[in-house]
Protein backbone atom coordinates (compact mmCIF):
# COMPACT_ATOMS: atom_id res chain seq x y z
CA UNK A 1 0.00 0.00 0.00
CA UNK A 2 1.45 3.26 -0.98
CA UNK A 3 1.53 6.02 1.79
CA UNK A 4 -0.68 8.47 -0.03
CA UNK A 5 -3.72 5.43 -0.23
CA UNK A 6 -3.06 4.36 3.68
CA UNK A 7 -3.08 8.27 4.99
CA UNK A 8 -6.64 8.21 2.95
CA UNK A 9 -7.58 5.01 4.75
CA UNK A 10 -7.00 6.26 7.91
CA UNK A 11 -8.81 9.36 7.61
CA UNK A 12 -11.83 7.66 6.57
CA UNK A 13 -11.05 5.31 9.72
CA UNK A 14 -10.85 8.49 12.30
CA UNK A 15 -14.08 9.91 10.08
CA UNK A 16 -16.22 6.89 10.75
CA UNK A 17 -14.31 6.23 14.46
CA UNK A 18 -15.29 9.87 15.48
CA UNK A 19 -19.19 9.14 14.00
CA UNK A 20 -19.32 6.25 16.27
CA UNK A 21 -17.77 7.80 19.35
CA UNK A 22 -20.14 10.58 19.23
CA UNK A 23 -23.28 8.05 19.18
CA UNK A 24 -22.19 5.93 21.82
CA UNK A 25 -19.97 7.38 24.77
CA UNK A 26 -21.51 9.63 27.35
CA UNK A 27 -24.86 11.19 26.83
CA UNK A 28 -24.07 14.90 25.64
CA UNK A 29 -26.15 17.88 24.94
CA UNK A 30 -25.98 19.22 21.56
CA UNK A 31 -25.18 22.58 20.99
CA UNK A 32 -25.39 24.85 18.13
CA UNK A 33 -22.74 27.34 17.34
CA UNK A 34 -22.41 30.25 15.10
CA UNK A 35 -19.15 30.80 13.65
CA UNK A 36 -19.83 34.32 12.01
CA UNK A 37 -21.05 35.80 9.57
CA UNK A 38 -18.56 37.73 11.24
CA UNK A 39 -15.47 36.08 11.92
CA UNK A 40 -12.03 38.19 12.88
CA UNK A 41 -10.23 35.33 10.96
CA UNK A 42 -12.06 34.76 8.04
CA UNK A 43 -11.52 37.32 4.93
CA UNK A 44 -15.17 37.95 5.23
CA UNK A 45 -18.43 37.10 6.00
CA UNK A 46 -19.14 33.12 6.08
CA UNK A 47 -21.16 32.23 8.80
CA UNK A 48 -20.62 28.42 9.64
CA UNK A 49 -23.15 26.48 12.12
CA UNK A 50 -21.85 23.92 13.92
CA UNK A 51 -23.53 21.61 15.92
CA UNK A 52 -21.08 20.67 18.32
CA UNK A 53 -21.08 17.57 20.98
CA UNK A 54 -18.90 18.36 23.82
CA UNK A 55 -15.81 19.74 21.69
CA UNK A 56 -16.67 17.67 18.52
CA UNK A 57 -18.29 18.45 15.83
CA UNK A 58 -21.25 16.74 14.89
CA UNK A 59 -21.89 18.51 12.00
CA UNK A 60 -21.53 21.76 10.06
CA UNK A 61 -23.01 23.94 7.35
CA UNK A 62 -21.97 26.92 5.54
CA UNK A 63 -24.08 29.82 5.17
CA UNK A 64 -23.29 31.76 2.40
CA UNK A 65 -24.58 34.94 0.47
CA UNK A 66 -23.87 37.54 3.09
CA UNK A 67 -21.15 39.52 0.61
CA UNK A 68 -23.21 38.45 -2.90
CA UNK A 69 -23.18 41.25 -5.21
CA UNK A 70 -24.81 40.29 -7.71
CA UNK A 71 -22.07 40.19 -10.43
CA UNK A 72 -23.47 37.81 -13.29
CA UNK A 73 -26.80 39.94 -13.13
CA UNK A 74 -24.44 43.31 -13.12
CA UNK A 75 -22.35 41.96 -15.94
CA UNK A 76 -25.62 42.01 -18.21
CA UNK A 77 -25.78 45.77 -18.23
CA UNK A 78 -22.03 46.67 -18.29
CA UNK A 79 -20.16 46.74 -20.99
CA UNK A 80 -17.07 44.67 -22.17
CA UNK A 81 -14.56 46.82 -20.76
CA UNK A 82 -16.53 48.02 -18.24
CA UNK A 83 -16.54 44.51 -16.60
CA UNK A 84 -13.40 44.17 -15.97
CA UNK A 85 -13.83 47.01 -13.34
CA UNK A 86 -16.14 44.77 -11.57
CA UNK A 87 -14.65 41.47 -11.40
CA UNK A 88 -11.21 43.06 -9.93
CA UNK A 89 -13.28 42.88 -7.11
CA UNK A 90 -14.07 38.94 -7.01
CA UNK A 91 -11.37 38.08 -5.28
CA UNK A 92 -9.87 41.59 -4.01
CA UNK A 93 -6.61 39.84 -3.25
CA UNK A 94 -5.38 39.02 -6.72
CA UNK A 95 -7.14 41.67 -8.71
CA UNK A 96 -5.27 41.14 -11.45
CA UNK A 97 -5.92 37.64 -12.01
CA UNK A 98 -9.87 37.75 -12.31
CA UNK A 99 -9.57 39.85 -15.13
CA UNK A 100 -7.68 37.59 -17.09
CA UNK A 101 -9.80 34.93 -17.82
CA UNK A 102 -12.62 37.20 -18.68
CA UNK A 103 -10.36 39.05 -21.31
CA UNK A 104 -9.24 35.98 -22.66
CA UNK A 105 -12.78 34.52 -23.08
CA UNK A 106 -13.54 37.86 -25.12
CA UNK A 107 -10.49 37.72 -27.27
CA UNK A 108 -11.65 33.92 -27.93
CA UNK A 109 -15.13 35.17 -29.15
CA UNK A 110 -13.71 38.54 -31.37
CA UNK A 111 -10.92 36.27 -32.89
CA UNK A 112 -8.28 38.49 -31.46
CA UNK A 113 -4.87 37.94 -29.59
CA UNK A 114 -2.71 39.66 -27.89
CA UNK A 115 0.68 40.53 -29.03
CA UNK A 116 3.42 38.67 -27.61
CA UNK A 117 5.02 41.72 -24.91
CA UNK A 118 1.34 42.19 -23.74
CA UNK A 119 1.05 38.20 -23.17
CA UNK A 120 4.24 38.07 -21.17
CA UNK A 121 3.50 41.62 -18.94
CA UNK A 122 0.04 40.10 -18.56
CA UNK A 123 1.67 36.84 -17.30
CA UNK A 124 4.11 38.80 -14.92
CA UNK A 125 1.30 40.60 -13.60
CA UNK A 126 -0.97 37.63 -13.27
CA UNK A 127 1.98 35.82 -11.01
CA UNK A 128 2.68 39.32 -9.14
CA UNK A 129 -1.10 39.16 -7.81
CA UNK A 130 -0.87 35.76 -6.83
CA UNK A 131 2.02 36.30 -4.82
CA UNK A 132 -0.07 39.32 -3.34
CA UNK A 133 -2.51 36.84 -2.19
CA UNK A 134 -0.39 34.18 -1.25
CA UNK A 135 1.81 35.82 0.68
CA UNK A 136 -0.89 37.13 2.97
CA UNK A 137 -2.34 34.11 3.09
CA UNK A 138 1.40 32.55 4.17
CA UNK A 139 0.76 35.35 7.46
CA UNK A 140 -2.68 35.06 7.87
CA UNK A 141 -2.90 31.35 8.62
CA UNK A 142 -0.33 31.70 11.74
CA UNK A 143 -2.03 34.68 12.92
CA UNK A 144 -5.60 32.20 13.20
CA UNK A 145 -3.36 29.47 15.03
CA UNK A 146 -1.97 32.62 17.52
CA UNK A 147 1.25 33.21 16.32
CA UNK A 148 0.62 37.46 15.67
CA UNK A 149 4.23 38.24 13.60
CA UNK A 150 4.10 36.31 10.63
CA UNK A 151 1.09 38.47 9.80
CA UNK A 152 3.05 41.67 10.46
CA UNK A 153 5.63 40.19 8.20
CA UNK A 154 3.07 39.50 5.55
CA UNK A 155 1.37 42.92 5.04
CA UNK A 156 4.81 43.95 5.02
CA UNK A 157 6.43 42.45 2.20
CA UNK A 158 3.22 42.72 0.39
CA UNK A 159 3.29 46.21 0.42
CA UNK A 160 6.20 46.29 -1.76
CA UNK A 161 4.04 43.76 -4.51
CA UNK A 162 1.53 45.91 -4.62
CA UNK A 163 3.43 49.19 -4.75
CA UNK A 164 5.12 47.31 -8.44
CA UNK A 165 1.32 46.11 -9.19
CA UNK A 166 0.65 49.81 -9.13
CA UNK A 167 3.35 51.57 -10.77
CA UNK A 168 2.32 49.98 -13.60
CA UNK A 169 -1.25 50.08 -13.74
CA UNK A 170 -1.94 52.83 -11.60
CA UNK A 171 -4.34 50.52 -9.20
CA UNK A 172 -2.81 49.55 -5.61
CA UNK A 173 -5.56 47.33 -5.22
CA UNK A 174 -7.95 47.26 -7.93
CA UNK A 175 -6.03 47.73 -11.62
CA UNK A 176 -8.68 47.43 -13.94
CA UNK A 177 -5.56 47.35 -16.78
CA UNK A 178 -6.15 44.46 -18.66
CA UNK A 179 -7.61 45.13 -22.08
CA UNK A 180 -8.76 43.24 -25.35
CA UNK A 181 -6.00 42.61 -27.30
CA UNK A 182 -3.77 43.47 -24.92
CA UNK A 183 -3.21 45.75 -21.89
CA UNK A 184 -3.58 49.70 -21.17
CA UNK A 185 -0.09 50.33 -20.39
CA UNK A 186 3.65 49.85 -21.31
CA UNK A 187 5.83 48.83 -18.45
CA UNK A 188 7.15 52.19 -16.30
CA UNK A 189 11.06 52.92 -16.80
CA UNK A 190 13.13 51.00 -14.13
CA UNK A 191 10.31 48.76 -13.18
CA UNK A 192 12.26 45.64 -14.21
CA UNK A 193 15.30 46.19 -11.27
CA UNK A 194 12.58 47.58 -8.62
CA UNK A 195 10.67 44.20 -9.52
CA UNK A 196 14.06 42.26 -9.00
CA UNK A 197 14.27 43.74 -5.66
CA UNK A 198 11.17 43.00 -4.49
CA UNK A 199 11.59 39.46 -5.44
CA UNK A 200 14.49 39.03 -3.44
CA UNK A 201 12.58 40.04 -0.84
CA UNK A 202 9.88 37.90 -1.24
CA UNK A 203 12.37 35.00 -1.29
CA UNK A 204 13.71 36.26 1.99
CA UNK A 205 9.73 36.76 3.27
CA UNK A 206 9.33 32.95 2.27
CA UNK A 207 12.23 31.78 4.01
CA UNK A 208 11.45 33.60 7.12
CA UNK A 209 8.00 31.56 6.81
CA UNK A 210 10.06 28.31 6.47
CA UNK A 211 11.86 28.93 9.66
CA UNK A 212 9.01 30.60 11.85
CA UNK A 213 6.26 28.93 11.34
CA UNK A 214 7.08 25.92 9.14
CA UNK A 215 9.71 24.66 11.48
CA UNK A 216 7.29 26.02 14.20
CA UNK A 217 6.64 22.88 16.79
CA UNK A 218 3.17 24.19 17.92
CA UNK A 219 2.32 24.88 13.86
CA UNK A 220 3.17 21.71 13.18
CA UNK A 221 0.84 19.92 15.89
CA UNK A 222 -2.19 22.07 15.16
CA UNK A 223 -2.12 21.43 11.81
CA UNK A 224 -0.46 17.84 10.90
CA UNK A 225 -2.57 15.33 10.25
CA UNK A 226 -5.92 18.04 10.71
CA UNK A 227 -8.14 18.23 7.77
CA UNK A 228 -7.35 15.39 5.70
CA UNK A 229 -8.94 15.55 2.24
CA UNK A 230 -8.23 12.70 0.39
CA UNK A 231 -7.86 13.05 -3.58
CA UNK A 232 -10.75 11.61 -4.73
CA UNK A 233 -13.60 13.32 -2.28
CA UNK A 234 -11.32 16.60 -3.28
CA UNK A 235 -12.17 16.06 -6.82
CA UNK A 236 -15.61 15.05 -6.11
CA UNK A 237 -16.22 18.44 -4.44
CA UNK A 238 -14.59 20.00 -7.22
CA UNK A 239 -11.96 21.25 -5.45
CA UNK A 240 -8.86 23.37 -7.01
CA UNK A 241 -5.83 24.98 -7.10
CA UNK A 242 -2.91 24.75 -3.88
CA UNK A 243 -6.28 23.00 -2.52
CA UNK A 244 -5.97 19.62 -4.54
CA UNK A 245 -2.47 19.39 -5.55
CA UNK A 246 -1.51 19.15 -1.52
CA UNK A 247 -4.09 16.28 -1.83
CA UNK A 248 -1.18 14.80 -4.08
CA UNK A 249 -3.06 15.07 -7.75
CA UNK A 250 -0.62 16.65 -10.20
CA UNK A 251 -3.08 19.52 -11.91
CA UNK A 252 -2.54 23.02 -12.61
CA UNK A 253 -4.13 24.59 -15.31
CA UNK A 254 -0.81 27.14 -15.88
CA UNK A 255 0.33 23.73 -17.31
CA UNK A 256 -1.91 21.73 -18.28
CA UNK A 257 -4.34 24.23 -19.88
CA UNK A 258 -2.91 25.73 -22.16
CA UNK A 259 -4.58 29.32 -22.42
CA UNK A 260 -3.28 32.88 -23.31
CA UNK A 261 -0.73 33.05 -20.99
CA UNK A 262 3.02 32.13 -21.40
CA UNK A 263 3.30 29.61 -18.62
CA UNK A 264 4.69 27.01 -20.65
CA UNK A 265 7.47 29.07 -21.80
CA UNK A 266 8.95 29.49 -18.70
CA UNK A 267 10.57 26.96 -16.21
CA UNK A 268 8.75 25.86 -13.28
CA UNK A 269 7.28 23.14 -11.18
CA UNK A 270 4.06 22.41 -9.95
CA UNK A 271 4.40 21.10 -6.20
CA UNK A 272 2.10 18.50 -5.14
CA UNK A 273 2.33 17.03 -1.34
CA UNK A 274 0.87 13.16 -0.10
CA UNK A 275 -1.02 13.94 2.63
CA UNK A 276 -3.88 16.07 2.14
CA UNK A 277 -3.89 17.79 5.64
CA UNK A 278 -3.72 21.48 6.97
CA UNK A 279 -0.28 21.51 6.72
CA UNK A 280 0.31 20.20 3.36
CA UNK A 281 -1.84 22.78 2.02
CA UNK A 282 0.38 25.61 3.78
CA UNK A 283 3.48 23.94 2.49
CA UNK A 284 2.14 23.78 -0.94
CA UNK A 285 1.19 27.77 -0.96
CA UNK A 286 4.41 28.53 0.25
CA UNK A 287 6.67 26.52 -2.57
CA UNK A 288 4.24 28.08 -5.00
CA UNK A 289 5.05 31.53 -3.78
CA UNK A 290 8.77 30.58 -4.78
CA UNK A 291 7.86 29.08 -7.96
CA UNK A 292 5.79 32.56 -8.76
CA UNK A 293 9.17 34.04 -7.63
CA UNK A 294 11.04 32.42 -10.26
CA UNK A 295 8.35 32.57 -13.26
CA UNK A 296 8.22 36.83 -12.64
CA UNK A 297 11.86 36.52 -12.46
CA UNK A 298 12.34 34.80 -15.92
CA UNK A 299 9.86 36.63 -17.34
CA UNK A 300 11.61 39.66 -16.38
CA UNK A 301 14.69 38.56 -18.36
CA UNK A 302 13.03 37.27 -21.26
CA UNK A 303 10.25 40.20 -22.25
CA UNK A 304 10.01 40.61 -25.70
CA UNK A 305 9.99 43.69 -27.45
CA UNK A 306 7.02 44.89 -29.44
CA UNK A 307 3.31 46.74 -29.23
CA UNK A 308 1.16 45.80 -26.10
CA UNK A 309 -2.29 46.27 -28.09
CA UNK A 310 -3.32 43.84 -31.24
CA UNK A 311 -5.86 46.17 -33.75
CA UNK A 312 -9.30 46.25 -31.92
CA UNK A 313 -11.97 48.78 -32.60
CA UNK A 314 -12.44 51.23 -30.68
CA UNK A 315 -16.37 50.55 -30.06
CA UNK A 316 -15.96 47.27 -28.65
CA UNK A 317 -18.78 44.54 -30.62
CA UNK A 318 -18.37 41.14 -29.29
CA UNK A 319 -19.56 38.80 -32.25
CA UNK A 320 -22.56 36.43 -31.38
CA UNK A 321 -21.19 33.03 -29.66
CA UNK A 322 -20.07 31.27 -26.25
CA UNK A 323 -16.68 31.04 -24.57
CA UNK A 324 -15.50 29.64 -21.61
CA UNK A 325 -11.96 29.72 -20.79
CA UNK A 326 -10.34 28.83 -17.29
CA UNK A 327 -7.43 29.84 -15.57
CA UNK A 328 -5.41 28.94 -12.80
CA UNK A 329 -5.97 31.63 -10.47
CA UNK A 330 -4.47 32.34 -6.86
CA UNK A 331 -7.93 30.21 -5.05
CA UNK A 332 -7.80 27.66 -7.80
CA UNK A 333 -9.70 27.30 -10.81
CA UNK A 334 -11.52 30.60 -12.17
CA UNK A 335 -13.52 30.12 -15.40
CA UNK A 336 -15.67 32.56 -16.90
CA UNK A 337 -18.31 31.50 -19.68
CA UNK A 338 -19.94 34.48 -21.51
CA UNK A 339 -22.92 34.12 -23.89
CA UNK A 340 -22.62 37.07 -26.08
CA UNK A 341 -25.38 37.78 -28.89
CA UNK A 342 -22.92 40.60 -31.19
CA UNK A 343 -23.73 43.80 -28.30
CA UNK A 344 -22.30 45.71 -26.51
CA UNK A 345 -23.14 43.75 -23.70
CA UNK A 346 -22.31 40.01 -22.43
CA UNK A 347 -25.86 38.25 -22.92
CA UNK A 348 -24.91 36.56 -19.63
CA UNK A 349 -21.78 35.85 -17.65
CA UNK A 350 -21.39 32.63 -15.74
CA UNK A 351 -18.76 32.81 -13.29
CA UNK A 352 -17.02 29.42 -12.17
CA UNK A 353 -14.87 30.53 -8.69
CA UNK A 354 -12.64 28.27 -6.96
CA UNK A 355 -13.60 29.36 -3.53
CA UNK A 356 -17.19 27.93 -3.65
CA UNK A 357 -16.10 24.53 -4.60
CA UNK A 358 -13.33 25.26 -1.73
CA UNK A 359 -15.94 25.83 0.51
CA UNK A 360 -18.39 23.26 -0.25
CA UNK A 361 -16.26 20.93 1.04
CA UNK A 362 -16.20 21.83 4.38
CA UNK A 363 -19.61 19.84 6.13
CA UNK A 364 -17.44 17.01 4.68
CA UNK A 365 -14.19 17.59 6.55
CA UNK A 366 -15.34 19.24 9.61
CA UNK A 367 -17.34 16.16 10.34
CA UNK A 368 -15.81 14.60 13.77
CA UNK A 369 -13.24 17.06 14.50
CA UNK A 370 -12.56 19.29 17.16
CA UNK A 371 -13.32 22.99 17.67
CA UNK A 372 -9.79 24.52 17.58
CA UNK A 373 -8.86 22.25 14.83
CA UNK A 374 -12.26 24.04 12.62
CA UNK A 375 -10.38 27.22 12.51
CA UNK A 376 -6.90 25.72 11.36
CA UNK A 377 -8.89 23.60 8.81
CA UNK A 378 -10.65 27.07 7.45
CA UNK A 379 -7.89 28.90 7.54
CA UNK A 380 -6.23 26.27 5.75
CA UNK A 381 -8.79 25.93 2.86
CA UNK A 382 -8.15 29.44 1.66
CA UNK A 383 -11.52 30.92 0.55
CA UNK A 384 -11.83 34.74 -0.23
CA UNK A 385 -15.93 35.80 0.75
CA UNK A 386 -16.25 37.65 -2.37
CA UNK A 387 -15.01 35.11 -4.70
CA UNK A 388 -17.41 32.74 -2.42
CA UNK A 389 -20.52 34.98 -3.27
CA UNK A 390 -19.43 36.74 -5.67
CA UNK B 1 -21.00 58.66 32.94
CA UNK B 2 -24.46 60.40 32.68
CA UNK B 3 -23.02 63.66 34.06
CA UNK B 4 -20.72 63.79 30.75
CA UNK B 5 -23.50 63.05 27.77
CA UNK B 6 -26.00 65.81 30.05
CA UNK B 7 -23.31 68.33 29.33
CA UNK B 8 -23.11 68.86 33.01
CA UNK B 9 -19.68 68.67 33.40
CA UNK B 10 -17.46 72.04 34.02
CA UNK B 11 -15.68 72.75 31.06
CA UNK B 12 -12.18 72.24 31.84
CA UNK B 13 -13.16 67.91 32.80
CA UNK B 14 -15.20 67.31 29.63
CA UNK B 15 -11.69 68.57 27.79
CA UNK B 16 -9.84 66.51 30.01
CA UNK B 17 -12.12 63.57 29.02
CA UNK B 18 -11.84 64.16 25.38
CA UNK B 19 -8.31 64.00 25.36
CA UNK B 20 -8.27 60.65 26.52
CA UNK B 21 -11.22 59.00 24.19
CA UNK B 22 -9.47 60.56 21.96
CA UNK B 23 -6.15 58.59 22.37
CA UNK B 24 -7.71 54.64 23.46
CA UNK B 25 -9.64 54.72 20.59
CA UNK B 26 -10.66 51.33 20.66
CA UNK B 27 -11.42 49.75 17.28
CA UNK B 28 -13.35 46.67 16.38
CA UNK B 29 -11.80 43.97 14.54
CA UNK B 30 -14.39 43.68 11.72
CA UNK B 31 -13.66 43.06 7.75
CA UNK B 32 -16.24 43.46 5.15
CA UNK B 33 -15.12 43.19 1.83
CA UNK B 34 -12.08 44.08 -0.06
CA UNK B 35 -11.83 47.60 2.20
CA UNK B 36 -11.15 45.38 4.85
CA UNK B 37 -7.55 44.23 3.41
CA UNK B 38 -6.86 47.88 3.28
CA UNK B 39 -7.92 48.13 6.64
CA UNK B 40 -5.76 45.14 7.74
CA UNK B 41 -2.64 46.94 5.98
CA UNK B 42 -3.80 50.38 7.62
CA UNK B 43 -4.10 48.19 10.91
CA UNK B 44 -1.58 45.60 10.81
CA UNK B 45 1.10 46.18 8.87
CA UNK B 46 3.94 48.54 9.65
CA UNK B 47 4.45 50.79 6.98
CA UNK B 48 1.41 52.67 8.27
CA UNK B 49 0.46 51.65 11.56
CA UNK B 50 -2.20 53.15 13.06
CA UNK B 51 -1.27 52.77 16.47
CA UNK B 52 0.80 54.83 16.86
CA UNK B 53 -2.23 57.37 16.43
CA UNK B 54 -3.87 55.90 19.94
CA UNK B 55 -6.04 53.41 17.95
CA UNK B 56 -6.19 50.13 19.40
CA UNK B 57 -7.43 47.13 16.64
CA UNK B 58 -7.86 44.83 19.15
CA UNK B 59 -11.47 44.04 20.63
CA UNK B 60 -13.13 41.51 19.21
CA UNK B 61 -16.22 42.08 20.76
CA UNK B 62 -18.69 44.72 19.75
CA UNK B 63 -18.80 45.63 23.61
CA UNK B 64 -15.71 46.66 24.06
CA UNK B 65 -15.38 48.83 21.14
CA UNK B 66 -15.44 52.46 20.35
CA UNK B 67 -15.45 52.76 16.74
CA UNK B 68 -16.40 50.74 13.95
CA UNK B 69 -14.73 50.74 10.45
CA UNK B 70 -17.77 49.40 7.87
CA UNK B 71 -14.83 48.37 5.60
CA UNK B 72 -16.80 47.54 2.43
CA UNK B 73 -20.03 46.00 0.79
CA UNK B 74 -22.64 45.81 3.28
CA UNK B 75 -25.66 43.74 1.40
CA UNK B 76 -28.87 43.35 2.54
CA UNK B 77 -28.73 40.14 4.12
CA UNK B 78 -25.53 40.95 6.38
CA UNK B 79 -27.42 45.11 7.16
CA UNK B 80 -29.65 43.19 10.30
CA UNK B 81 -26.06 42.14 11.35
CA UNK B 82 -24.35 45.82 11.40
CA UNK B 83 -27.05 47.14 12.32
CA UNK B 84 -27.08 44.56 15.32
CA UNK B 85 -23.28 44.91 16.14
CA UNK B 86 -23.98 48.76 16.45
CA UNK B 87 -26.66 48.19 19.16
CA UNK B 88 -24.28 46.83 21.04
CA UNK B 89 -21.36 48.92 21.16
CA UNK B 90 -21.65 51.24 24.38
CA UNK B 91 -21.70 55.01 24.02
CA UNK B 92 -20.02 57.10 23.13
CA UNK B 93 -19.57 54.98 20.08
CA UNK B 94 -18.52 56.37 16.44
CA UNK B 95 -19.09 54.66 12.87
CA UNK B 96 -15.72 55.23 9.83
CA UNK B 97 -17.83 54.56 6.46
CA UNK B 98 -14.94 53.29 4.45
CA UNK B 99 -15.19 53.00 0.26
CA UNK B 100 -17.41 53.91 -1.63
CA UNK B 101 -20.17 50.67 -1.16
CA UNK B 102 -20.43 51.63 2.15
CA UNK B 103 -20.73 55.38 1.51
CA UNK B 104 -23.39 54.98 -1.46
CA UNK B 105 -23.15 51.14 -2.63
CA UNK B 106 -20.22 52.12 -5.51
CA UNK B 107 -20.00 50.01 -8.38
CA UNK B 108 -22.96 48.04 -7.48
CA UNK B 109 -25.35 50.72 -7.05
CA UNK B 110 -27.51 49.12 -9.51
CA UNK B 111 -27.24 45.56 -8.28
CA UNK B 112 -30.33 44.12 -6.49
CA UNK B 113 -28.83 42.58 -3.41
CA UNK B 114 -26.41 45.84 -1.82
CA UNK B 115 -27.58 48.12 0.37
CA UNK B 116 -26.82 51.49 -0.87
CA UNK B 117 -25.09 53.40 1.84
CA UNK B 118 -24.76 52.25 5.31
CA UNK B 119 -26.05 55.43 6.30
CA UNK B 120 -29.30 54.03 5.83
CA UNK B 121 -29.20 51.79 8.83
CA UNK B 122 -26.77 53.64 11.04
CA UNK B 123 -25.65 56.93 11.75
CA UNK B 124 -21.80 57.90 10.19
CA UNK B 125 -19.41 59.84 11.77
CA UNK B 126 -16.80 59.95 9.18
CA UNK B 127 -17.13 58.67 5.19
CA UNK B 128 -13.66 57.78 3.78
CA UNK B 129 -14.25 57.43 -0.41
CA UNK B 130 -12.39 55.57 -2.77
CA UNK B 131 -12.80 51.50 -3.71
CA UNK B 132 -10.92 51.00 -2.12
CA UNK B 133 -9.28 54.22 -0.52
CA UNK B 134 -5.95 53.85 0.37
CA UNK B 135 -4.61 53.04 4.13
CA UNK B 136 -3.61 57.03 4.20
CA UNK B 137 -7.17 58.19 3.31
CA UNK B 138 -8.62 55.92 6.30
CA UNK B 139 -5.78 57.47 8.73
CA UNK B 140 -6.79 60.55 7.28
CA UNK B 141 -10.47 60.13 8.69
CA UNK B 142 -9.12 58.65 11.90
CA UNK B 143 -7.33 61.70 12.61
CA UNK B 144 -10.01 64.13 11.37
CA UNK B 145 -12.64 61.99 13.92
CA UNK B 146 -10.00 62.59 16.43
CA UNK B 147 -9.96 65.71 15.97
CA UNK B 148 -13.59 66.11 16.03
CA UNK B 149 -13.59 64.27 19.97
CA UNK B 150 -10.97 66.68 21.07
CA UNK B 151 -13.45 69.51 20.70
CA UNK B 152 -16.54 67.15 21.88
CA UNK B 153 -19.57 68.26 24.03
CA UNK B 154 -22.12 65.84 24.01
CA UNK B 155 -25.48 67.84 23.93
CA UNK B 156 -24.60 68.85 20.67
CA UNK B 157 -23.27 65.76 19.65
CA UNK B 158 -26.19 64.51 17.51
CA UNK B 159 -26.56 67.51 15.80
CA UNK B 160 -23.31 68.01 13.89
CA UNK B 161 -23.11 66.90 10.22
CA UNK B 162 -20.85 63.83 9.13
CA UNK B 163 -17.15 64.28 7.76
CA UNK B 164 -16.10 63.51 4.71
CA UNK B 165 -12.43 62.51 3.75
CA UNK B 166 -11.81 64.46 0.80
Amino acid sequence: MNPEASTQQLSYIANQASDARVNIELETEGMTLNLGPQHPATHGTLRIIVRLDGEQVVSAEPVMGYMHRGYEKLTEVRTYPQVTTLVNRIDWLGSFANEVPFILAAERLMEVEAPPRAQWIRTALFELSRIANVVLFLGDMAVQLGATTPVFYAFRDREFVLNQIESVTGGRFHPNFDRIGGIKDDLPKGWIQETKDVLARIHSFCEEMQDLVVGNEIFQTRTRGIGIIPADIGLAYGLSGANIRSSGVDWDLRRDGGVGLIHDQLDWKVWTHPDGDSFARYWVRLQEVRESCKMVGQILDGIPSGPIMAKVPRIIKVPPGEAYVETENPLGVMGYYIVSKGDLVPYRVKIRSASFNNVSITPWVLKGVYVPDVISILASLYFILGDIDR
Amino acid sequence: MGLVENGKLPGPLTKLLNISRKYSLWVYQWGLACCAIEMGAAFASPRYDVMRLGVIPFPASPRQADLVVISGTVTDKMAPAVRRLYEQMPEPKYVISMGSCANCGGPYWDSYSVTKGVDQIIPVDVYVPGCPPRPEALLEGIVLLQERIASEDMTDRWNRDPIVVT
